[in-house]
């Protein structure tokens, strides 16, 4: 473990022209990591072909790729896709224009905090699944439902993030600000939401993934348009080939989504130590 | 406004405030008479009758029991998966793809694809699907902890020649151990999701299932009911957890506190 990463450190530091060992040293990673994608995608075809698991609960990696395949030529695939991102993204973007605001807010006021610190302690850990039933009786099998759920879900880590993020303010930039005359507005937005943007970056992080969970619980558990929906039309009808080649699509959706909050999150904390460190 | 004052508003607030939300409550489901929102008073008295403690073996022993294999069952793996792949720059290199493909994976997405797969919609399907999804916030933070140790650390024990599994029980495990309770309280919140989302899914038992068949044959308190369980639940799990975290942890708040001064 300690070879590899001495013989970047050292490359990094002095800065010297990329010889074959440092190039080797970049690529081999990427071919390993590729590598073991392959074996993961080979093993699964092996133990679905040879019986290990039968076929017909567990479709092989060829037949599954080949459903995804001829069902991202079909318009049904893509509506119900477009409903999933749509809950999701509506979800997400209702929350945070929620949870920012009132984690400033508990965040900067210890009185505000004092006073709605047990209602969010208490609302914080309910599981928003365990809401669906009652979504259903009120806002039935609509649009609402989904993005309810999602705003529900998605609403507590960025309001926890922002409060976090808020409170970590460097007290001494607040001062310096408050003793130059530096109105309340001003340190708000020139101070406290400049520091508290890579949490509010790690929240929607965390937060972009709920949502998309909640926004497929509902479609699954709920009859909403998306892609829970036409899994658990696939499901009752038995298609178990279909069933995979949805979950399949769904965590291509979900590993982008991933990717690009992470990256977002990067980019963000670009500037903190811990990024500069795993940077190097 | 002096400091005294200012303290007790702020304590007369954090009590006032509930207070007044749980008033506001049984005020408006008293006035509005509709049947999908009972009164508190009556979610409260059948909360009592449903789960103090009538129900409790029927239903709440199986939930919990499927959280707590669940749950254990993703703690050892991913503290023995964790470990290892904390030290080796190369099995992280092979193994993250796969972990952050299933990371990135909707849980609820692989329900139907668990029942096929494990044959069962019994506590095997339930608690593989709570131990899988509990599995990666623990195997994350716990590589991250390991990777995270002070070199220092690891170069004493390497001069006291302090190797393998000696050096992993006493200088890896507990340096790493606060970031795997950070892990663990994910986990745990997730754990009560997921139980919830099985028993909703197919089940004969169980907190969810109670909730699901309540709704469907429109029994609306027991519904409340379940649903307020749930939260209730998923509170005390969250405290228990903290404590547990408090006490073992002890030494390495205690050392930080040492450090700072």
């Amino acid at each position: 473990m300690a070879a590899p990463d001495l013989a970047s450190t050292v490359a990094v530091a002095g800065r010297t022209r990329p010889t074959f060992a440092t190039t080797a040293g970049r690529v081999a990673p990427f071919v390993v990591t590729v590598l073991s994608i392959a074996a993961g995608l080979l093993v699964w075809e092996l133990v679905s072909r040879s019986g290990l698991i039968s076929e017909d609960d567990l479709p092989a990696m060829t037949t599954t790729f080949n459903e995804l395949w001829s069902m991202i030529h079909t318009r049904e695939f893509w509506v119900a896709f477009g409903e999933t991102v749509r809950g999701w993204a509506l979800g997400l973007g209702i929350a945070t224009l929620l949870a920012v605001p009132s984690g400033i807010l508990l965040g900067s006021s210890e009185f505000a905090n004092r006073a709605l610190r047990v209602p969010v302690e208490f609302l914080r850990p309910i599981p928003s699944a365990a809401l669906i039933p009652l979504l259903f009786l009120t806002l039935g099998t609509t649009l609402k439902s989904e993005v309810f759920l999602a705003t529900f879900g998605a609403f507590w880590p960025l309001l926890v993030q922002t409060i976090y993020g808020v409170r970590d303010v460097d007290p001494v930039a607040l001062d310096t600000a408050r003793s130059f005359g530096v109105g309340r507005f001003e340190r708000l937005y020139r101070i406290k939401l400049p520091s508290a943007f890579p949490y509010i970056a790690t929240g929607l992080r965390i937060s972009s993934a709920v949502s998309l969970i909640l926004a497929f619980t509902a479609e699954l558990f709920m009859g909403t348009g998306g892609l829970g929906q036409i899994m658990n039309v696939a499901e009752s009808f038995g298609l178990t080939v279909q069933v995979y080649a949805i979950a399949l699509a769904t965590g291509f959706l979900g590993l982008a989504i991933y990717v690009l909050f992470a990256a977002f999150e990067r980019w963000a904390l670009r500037w903190h130590p811990s990024q500069r460190a795993a940077a190097a | 406004m002096s400091r005294r004052t200012y303290h007790a508003a702020a304590i007369a607030a954090e009590i006032a405030v509930p207070v007044a939300i749980l008033l506001a409550w049984q005020a408006w489901t008293v006035q509005a008479q509709d049947p999908k929102f009972p009164r508190l008073s009556t979610i409260l008295v059948e909360f009592r009758q449903m789960w103090l403690f009538s129900q409790f073996e029927l239903h709440v022993v199986p939930s919990l029991t499927r959280i707590a294999a669940g749950f254990g069952i993703a703690l050892v793996l991913g503290i023995l998966l964790g470990i290892p792949l904390g030290l080796s720059r190369w099995g992280r290199i092979i193994a993250m793809p796969h972990i952050e493909w299933w990371r990135a994976m909707p849980p609820p997405a692989l329900l139907p694809i668990s029942i096929v797969l494990l044959h069962s919609i019994e506590n095997r399907q339930k608690i593989a699907f709570i131990a899988f999804f509990c599995l990666f916030p623990i195997l994350l933070n716990t590589i991250d902890g390991v990777r995270g140790i002070d070199p220092t650390l690891m170069e004493t024990a390497r001069s006291y020649g302090m190797r393998g599994f000696e050096r992993t029980r006493r200088i890896v495990f507990p340096a790493a151990l606060p970031q795997i309770f950070a892990g663990m309280r994910t986990s745990l919140s997730l754990a009560v999701i997921m139980m919830v989302l099985t028993e909703y899914f197919s089940s004969t038992s169980g907190v969810g299932y109670v909730l699901l068949i309540s709704k469907n044959t429109l029994q609306l308190a027991p519904m409340w009911a379940a649903i307020v369980l749930i939260g209730v639940l998923g509170y005390l799990l969250n405290l228990l957890l903290i404590l547990v975290e408090r006490r073992v942890l002890a030494w390495h708040r205690g050392w930080r506190a040492a450090t700072a001064q």
